[in-house]
């Protein structure tokens, strides 16, 4: 019994038969090197031990989470818990527990990346950094392992464990800047030279960059752009709370985007991350979100999936009883073109690295505002042409994917930052027939 | 805790670091969420354990755990120089280290009625009152209402002598309505969006009565529906005080931490439009511009006795007569770039490094009252709340969106608008601030989800702020 599933055990002894009960527990460590101005400045790591509890009364509710896991503070928190959820008006929509369940076999777990030292990591940054030739280089490199296991009254007990790696950074001129990015199960799956190296292209190639006009462009979207879009459909629109309250765009069953274009949860997917079960301990299967341009499912924890009639999809979060599900393993189909094909395929448009700071106007329509960063460039006749400054863009991330948009899809997929982290969007390049640019740098 | 503190400390200086400090940290949190008159969450937590930093070289390595055992403690530090020292694969210049008096102390939030003591069954029941009020409303689909409590102890030690035991209460929360159209939703929140956080306690909750305003935050929410499109154009704004500071978060507050003038956080968070060697020199904004940056301001989010590295709560001239004068900062940024440091640095709790953060970044008031503006202003535009933002890495380009607005004719609100949004580039914008109201409207104005740094980081900050006015505005921005 390893030491995440007994103290999940001991404390559903400590409930006892005074209420019903789940218990997650996370074991683990996370550390992250950082580096600006080409030297590491900030260099962490911190040993993860969390216990979360939940605790049914009648129906009445109570959630609490805690880091101190001593036999006496335990007990404590225990106590104070079921006391908490004794107090309370029931809770209408609560969705119970389940029981006893199988989950996919997977261990999505690489030991070297979880025994990576701080060497390890100084040594990722060291390469990235000597790519950039004398350029200023700035990111980081970050690993995490963690144990984690889940239990609950009804009988119910799975655990797993997973590691992830993220190398990330962009390298500056005095006047322009260009980012790389990699991520994965492993470390040793990066390789923070090559990424240096991009980074460092993109910010020399943006030297001398001028404002381009603000209107509407056809684009090509490198990995980080994709996922920032797939990340705010998942968020905002397969999300079985913002549906159920009728602040989605989704309909189901409607063509609402291109036929090229295919979006799913694959936390079972052979290169997934994370555990196959989400903070429910329901497991997770393949989740298809669009199928060839029709939407097709959302994501629901039990009390979303109670409500909306149908069984959970395994998609409970940290922080899910407010924001709602949303699937942590978001893929985007990939293509069969090269990226030089994708940009082959345009007259005049703008390639985007990297969208920043993107934020919803309005989520029912997904019209977001936000900026390009790290690298912006010019399309002209089938070549990227001249860098151009940050752009302002203010666009509905559904209209952008609608029926005869998705104009072609990179062979490049890979694990992408997005505005929500490195880790969940596996995507490749799209070209788009339209982006709204609102303003360039300086208005 | 102080001894538990310094043995931490004690591991990290005997592993090699040239200066080590710890703090041990105890947070406890409490979140209640109501939705259409259902408790939707009732949630705790609490997280105690250490963190210790050591300086070696050009680095801080930094190591927590949650395991207070003595060998655990003593491992944490001894871990921190170890990490501080793999650094040096990747060196820089030596870091260098402010001198800061050495202190000992205690030092309390000042409140009146500890959250945690009053009865969940009374904090609940206020939420299911208001989302009843506003479900009473035609047309609201949604009512929420949240509250969150914050208790959190602070022992601090340094290798230099600081032993300082502080104890932080924060309080707040809010609610909100929204309609929802066939193509559109609209959403109005009260105090402010996203809720109105303060330090104090459960009295700061109770002073904003919110029985009080939901039917008119309803009834609001519904109107937008059909309210008339913001048209573009460009025209006088006035932005109500939550709003505003807001505003002053985003376009000043970031944009003078030293961290990122340095370039220190240059990858994620971004950099600044601000150059060090103009501090004195450069024109902010207009002569009614003036912001300080002040942790002592009592009531306020960002306020506290001393900072995470032993540094006293201070108040500092940012911005003076539209001219930039002062920077938020700490002692390792603060003696990189030759300057005083002002007390600027916090750790999302016990298990994050310390980092240049906002305290109270407010802008001092004017004079009269916004109705006195709204007089004075024959054509513009009045918005209120926020509902978006969007800023670019060197905080010069934004675009913010608010809640509700409502057109400026000839001295008098007229139409409610919907879709609200501004645009501007920050030096701009701010020399075209030409009103601003007095003391009477000035409000301490919190922010209780400030994300920065990797592994991210959440901080409290305040913005006090009156409404003000911003002449020749681009508004009404689409895509």
């Amino acid at each position: 019994m390893t030491r995440e599933q007994n103290l999940v055990n001991e404390t559903l002894e400590m409930v006892g038969e005074r209420a019903e009960a789940e218990a997650l527990a996370d074991v683990g460590s996370l550390s992250l090197t950082r580096f600006a101005n080409s030297f590491i400045h900030q260099n962490v790591s911190e040993d993860v031990e969390r216990l979360t509890l939940r605790v049914a009364i009648e129906g009445r509710i109570a959630s609490s989470s805690t880091t101190a896991t001593t036999p006496d503070a335990l007990a404590r928190f225990v106590d104070a818990t079921i006391d908490t959820a004794s107090s309370q008006p029931v809770d209408e929509d609560w969705g119970g527990m389940g029981g006893p369940t199988e989950v996919v076999a997977a261990d999505n777990w690489d030991p070297d990346t979880a025994n990576a030292d701080p060497m390890a990591r100084a040594e990722a940054v060291k390469a990235f950094v000597d790519a950039g030739e004398g350029l200023l280089g700035a990111g980081y490199c970050q690993t995490e392992a963690i144990h984690r296991a889940y239990g609950n009254t009804m009988g119910r007990r799975v655990h797993g464990r997973f590691t992830t790696a993220v190398v990330d950074g962009i390298h500056q001129t005095e006047s322009s800047a260009g980012s790389g990015h990699g991520a994965g199960r492993a470390l040793s799956h990066i390789d923070p030279g090559a990424i240096g190296a991009l980074a460092a292209q993109r910010a020399n190639d943006s030297v001398g960059a001028f404002d381009a006009k603000p209107g509407t462009y056809r684009v090509v979207l490198a990995p980080e752009a994709a996922a920032t879009i797939a990340m705010f459909l998942d968020f905002y629109g397969f999300n079985g709370k913002a549906a159920e309250e009728g602040l989605s765009f989704v309909e189901l069953g409607a063509q609402q985007f291109d036929e090229a274009f295919n979006l799913w949860d694959g936390a079972t997917d052979p290169g997934a991350l994370y555990v196959p079960f989400d903070v429910e301990g329901t497991p997770k299967r393949h989740v298809d979100l669009v199928k060839e341009g029709v939407t097709t499912s959302l994501v629901h924890t039990r009390r979303t999936a109670r409500k909306a009639g149908t069984e959970s999809t395994g998609h409970a979060d940290p922080g899910s009883e407010s924001f709602g599900p949303f699937a942590a393993n978001v893929f985007v189909g990939g293509g069969d073109r090269s990226v030089d094909e994708l940009v082959a395929g345009v007259d005049r448009g703008i390639y985007v690295s990297t969208f920043n700071y993107c934020r919803v106007l309005d989520p029912k329509s997904l019209v977001v505002t936000g900026l390009t960063r790290n690298g912006t460039f010019m399309i002209e006749n089938g070549r990227t042409t001249d860098p151009v400054t940050n752009m302002r863009f203010t666009q509905s991330f559904v209209e952008a994917l609608a029926p005869g948009s998705v104009e072609g899809i990179g062979d490049d997929a890979r694990y992408a930052d997005s505005e929500f982290g490195p880790t969940f969007v596996h995507t490749p390049s799209l070209q788009l027939a339209r982006w709204s640019f609102t303003g360039g740098a300086e208005g | 805790m102080f001894d538990e503190a310094a043995l931490a400390v004690q591991g990290a200086l005997d592993a090699g670091a040239a200066y080590a400090d710890a703090r041990v940290v105890a947070a406890r949190t409490e979140t209640i969420n109501v939705r259409n008159q259902n408790l939707d969450q009732m949630e705790r937590t609490e997280a105690i354990g250490v963190g210790v930093r050591a300086l070696i070289g050009s680095s801080w390595g930094f190591a927590a755990t949650a395991d207070l055992t003595n060998a655990s403690i003593r491992a944490a530090g001894e871990r921190a120089s170890a990490i501080a020292r793999a650094s040096a694969i990747v060196p820089g210049p030596p870091m260098e280290f402010a001198d800061v008096a050495v202190a000992e102390g205690f030092w309390e939030t000042p409140h009146e009625e500890d959250p945690f003591a009053v009865s969940t069954s009374d904090k609940v029941d206020m939420l299911v009152n208001v989302t009843r009020t506003m479900q009473g409303v035609k047309g609201i689909a949604i009512a929420m209402g949240t509250l969150t409590f914050y208790d959190t102890n602070k022992w601090f030690v340094s290798s230099q002598g600081h032993r300082i035991h502080q104890h932080i209460v924060e309080s707040g929360g809010g609610y909100d309505a929204t309609a929802i159209g066939e193509f559109e939703t609209h959403r109005r929140s009260y105090p402010q969006s996203f809720g109105q956080y303060e330090s104090g306690g459960f009295e700061t909750v109770r002073a904003w009565d919110y029985e009080a305003n939901a039917q008119r935050i309803g009834e609001q929410a519904v109107a937008l529906l059909t309210a008339d499109e913001m048209e573009e154009s460009e025209t006088n704004l006035i932005l109500e005080g939550s709003q505003l500071a807001l505003q002053i978060h985003e376009s000043v507050g970031h944009a003078i931490e030293l961290d990122r003038i340095l370039g220190w956080e240059a990858a994620f968070a971004g950099t600044s439009h601000l150059e060090l060697e103009k501090l004195g020199t450069h024109r902010y904004g207009s002569d009614l511009m003036n912001i300080t940056a002040d942790a002592t301001l009592v009531g306020a989010l960002g306020t506290f006795g001393y900072d995470d590295e032993g540094t006293p709560a201070q108040p500092v001239d940012i911005v003076k007569n539209g001219t930039w004068v002062g920077v938020l900062s700490g002692r390792d940024s603060a003696a990189t770039a030759g300057l005083p440091p002002g007390g600027m640095v916090r750790a999302d709790g016990y298990n994050r490094l310390p980092m240049v953060r906002m305290t109270n970044v407010g802008l001092l008031p004017g004079e009269g009252t916004l109705d006195d503006i709204i007089a004075d202003t024959d054509e513009g535009v009045y918005m209120s709340t926020n509902r978006s933002w969007s800023i670019d890495d060197k905080r010069l380009n934004f675009q913010f969106g608010t809640e509700i607005a409502w057109e400026i004719k000839s001295g008098k609100l007229s139409r409610m608008l919907k879709n609200p949004t501004y645009t501007g580039i920050t030096p701009q914008f701010w020399g075209s601030l030409d009103r601003l109201a007095g003391a009477s409207e000035w409000v301490h104005w919190g922010t209780p989800n400030c994300g920065k740094g990797q592994p991210m980081q959440v901080a409290h900050t305040g913005h006090s702020a009156s409404p003000g006015r911003f002449a020749n505005v681009r508004v009404g921005v689409k895509g």
